[in-house]
């Protein structure tokens, strides 16, 4: 499980590891923990599963990957553990959720593609779509327009301080 | 315009970055280039706003509470709405889309309790509501994206 120190020292590399010789020991320095015990608690958190993955974050929109689909299904529910299991396993599903129905929304699972242009979405997405057995299945999908913000998730215990 | 060296650097190290004291150092053994090209492409990287962050990618409520909000903005007023909305340090995301709810952002919080408090804050500070999309159960394994960057 995860522990106040451990909290404390995700609090600080979330926020971006430096670009330095030494960032892990900058990490260290200000969360009060030495160098060795950064990299330990680094690994263990990541071994756990609690850091889903530790790396480069990138910027899709900046990058070229300018069209951003939600897609969202009305799947039966006992259904929507196996089909998510299934969509996720595309590289170009950048996420996977289920989430509970409103009165006006009738969705249960989210999908998210990022690519270069709309066209090519929607062909990932009719591959998606055969692949899985979603045809049958109510669906929207949701393309983004304006970004207004995005950053990271920032987790904090104070947590009206600004990230 | 990206290098190799920044193209390797984009689609390599997404996960599995080094958790070691010289982790650029590793890098650039394992790349076959010195760890100051590495700092200095990465430092490219960050100015051109091509990378968020080097960082733990964490599952959600996990540490805290997130919730998805979708809202229904008239379109002349959407700016206003979502700049409001974007000012709250607890917002990470905040996208305008194409349909009638036209408005989807992001909440993250320390716990339930503050999450709610937020959403309020938020209804009433825009005088629309909002409709609250929790994550019940999340089932991507995010191991990175695939950048094809051939084009450049």
């Amino acid at each position: 499980m995860i522990d106040a120190r451990d909290r404390q020292l995700l609090e600080h590399i979330q926020l971006g590891l430096p670009v330095c010789a030494r960032p892990y020991l900058e990490i260290g320095r200000l969360c009060d923990m030495p160098e060795t015990e950064v990299l330990e608690r680094l690994t263990k958190l990541k071994q756990q599963g609690l850091i889903k993955r530790m790396g480069v974050i990138v910027k899709h929109r900046q990058l070229g990957y300018r069209a951003n689909a939600m897609i969202v299904w009305n799947v039966p529910d006992n259904l929507v553990k196996q089909l998510g299991g299934h969509i996720s396993r595309f590289s170009f599903v950048t996420l996977c959720y289920q989430r509970p129905r409103q009165p006006e929304w009738p969705y249960n699972l989210y999908c998210m593609i990022h690519g270069k242009d709309k066209a090519t979405v929607l062909k990932q997405l009719d591959q998606l779509i055969d692949a899985c057995g979603l045809s049958a299945f109510n669906r929207e999908i949701l393309f983004s327009k304006r970004c207004f913000k995005q950053r990271g998730a920032v987790y904090k215990n104070t947590a009206l301080a600004d990230g | 315009m990206l290098t190799t060296l920044h193209k390797q650097l984009l689609n390599d190290y997404q996960h599995d970055f080094p958790l070691s004291a010289r982790p650029y150092r590793d890098i650039a053994d394992a790349l076959g280039v010195t760890e100051a090209e590495v700092l200095s492409a990465f430092t490219e990287l960050n100015d051109n706003n091509f990378i968020s962050r080097i960082g733990p990618v964490i599952p959600p409520n996990h540490i805290g509470v997130s919730a998805l909000l979708a809202m229904s903005v008239p379109e002349q007023q959407l700016q206003t709405v979502a700049d409001k909305i974007s000012a709250y340090p607890e917002v990470n995301h905040n996208y305008e889309r194409e349909h009638r709810l036209n408005l989807w952002f992001v909440v993250i919080a320390a716990d339930a309790e503050h999450l709610r408090a937020v959403i309020e804050a938020i209804e009433l500070d825009t005088s629309y509501p909002a409709m609250l999309l929790p994550m019940l159960d999340d089932f991507f394994i995010d191991l990175g994206f695939k950048l094809e960057l051939n084009h450049d």
